[in-house]
């Protein structure tokens, strides 16, 4: 199987912050939740796929292309969200897309207006006059029509309502039914990756944590609740991320069947969510 | 075909998509030969990953549930008539198993356990 998207060893050095030597692929045909704190360096990594900064190294391939070597072909095969689109500011929305449509070679135009309807967006205004929120929906909307292979989407749902991330989230796994395409999305709402993701890969200070299947993540994970007896040295190697509160810990381990061999009725052993894990795992030490 | 999904079952998603298809199998209202949706479209539907649907199918597929085509479905398999009546058997007697089991907890003897089970017998006909 080909993949969407193959990073080894990328790195990026900022003053204050490395993103240290990633690798992680995301599987054509699949959808990859990209999940961290902020400042954790996912829209970093994005901007490294999209090149629009440069890399200390590592390889980035996109479709079995070199992002560089090939970049203009990669870039007319993606359909990329920023997490704060920004256009020139004084021109209206429909100006902006006849300058957009032109570098696609597959633009739809009766899909972005169609999008568009669906959406709401004022063709007529200026940019700058949209809410952020409706930024983001005019940017999805290009995204959306010039029939990408792949999506690259930072933050898509920030600033937008619940109702409205269903619907999207809604309309990316109906564009999943042709398994040629593929999505990366960003988000540290991770509820929007609860149900739809394939893959999610979970960065930390610059570092991936994991990049693992969801249903691995949920099969084998878990997080057990029970009194400080859980901070004996003896477990530690089981724990992920440890929480202590006033009144017990929670502990995150990825080997359920393990702690529910270890600990008796004492404890509560839990499955996770992915907010859960994100955390616990940003708040205890790294102890396996 | 109708599935269910809950999401505070403690049972894997995959899991319970495979077992709510098996039991339409058979009880016959998925008849042999009728087509599935494919396990994007189901995804779709159900709004979960595609690699769950896969893993639900993958499973039917190995216990002789489905058949795949390649390019063109997934079918419900033609079953045997002995098998599934044995498959069938196998159900009821897991569910006993799991009810004598939690009377022999509850210390609850055979010949309670035999009334209960008539009483249910004959309240349902």
């Amino acid at each position: 199987m080909e993949n969407a998207i193959q990073i080894k060893g990328l790195r990026k050095e900022y003053k204050g912050f490395t993103l240290k030597d990633v690798s992680f692929s995301l599987p054509q045909g699949y959808i990859m939740g990209l999940v961290g704190p902020n400042g954790a360096g996912k829209t970093t990594i994005i901007k490294l796929i999209m090149n629009l900064v440069r890399r200390k190294a590592g390889e980035i391939t996109v479709l079995g292309k070199d992002n560089i070597g090939d970049e203009a072909e990669v870039k007319s095969r993606i359909g990329f969200v920023h997490e704060a689109p920004s256009f020139y500011d004084d021109a209206p929305l429909k100006d902006i897309k006849a300058a957009v449509a032109h570098f696609y070679k597959r633009w739809d135009d009766k899909l972005f207006l169609a999008l568009a309807g669906e959406f709401g967006l004022p063709l007529d205004k200026k940019f700058k006059k949209l809410s952020h929120g409706m930024k983001m929906k005019f940017s999805i909307a290009l995204a959306l029509s010039h029939d990408a292979d792949l999506l690259i989407l930072d933050e898509p749902t920030s600033g937008l309502d619940p109702v409205f991330r269903r619907e999207l989230l809604e309309r990316l796994s109906g564009l999943m039914q042709d398994e040629r395409k593929s999505i990366l999305f960003s988000t540290h709402i991770t509820s929007d990756l609860e149900r739809t993701a394939d893959y999610i890969t979970f960065i930390h200070d610059g570092e991936i944590v994991f990049s693992l299947p969801k249903d691995d993540i949920k099969e084998k994970w878990g997080i057990v609740k029970g009194s400080r007896a859980l901070l004996e040295a003896q477990y530690r190697r089981l724990f992920r991320g440890i929480r202590e509160t006033s009144v017990g810990v929670e502990a995150l381990t990825s080997d359920i069947q393990e702690a529910r061999r270890t600990f008796d009725s004492d404890v509560v052993i839990e499955r996770p969510s992915i907010e859960e894990i994100m955390v616990l795992m940003d708040k205890g030490e790294h102890y396996a | 075909m109708k599935v269910l999904i809950s999401n505070s079952s403690p049972d894997p998603i995959y899991e319970q998509i495979s077992r709510q298809i098996k039991a339409q199998i058979i009880s016959s209202d998925l008849a042999e030969g009728e087509a599935l949706p494919s396990i994007r479209k189901l995804a779709q539907e159900l709004q979960i990953s595609v690699i769950t649907t896969k893993r639900a199918y993958d499973e039917l597929e190995r216990e002789g549930f489905i058949n795949t085509v390649s390019g063109k479905g997934t079918y419900v398999a033609v079953q045997n008539q002995e098998l599934l009546k044995e498959k069938k058997m196998k159900i009821v007697e897991e569910k006993l198993a799991e009810a004598v089991s939690e009377a022999r907890i509850l210390g609850i003897g055979v010949e309670q356990l035999k009334e209960m089970l008539l009483l249910l017998y004959k309240e349902d006909e």
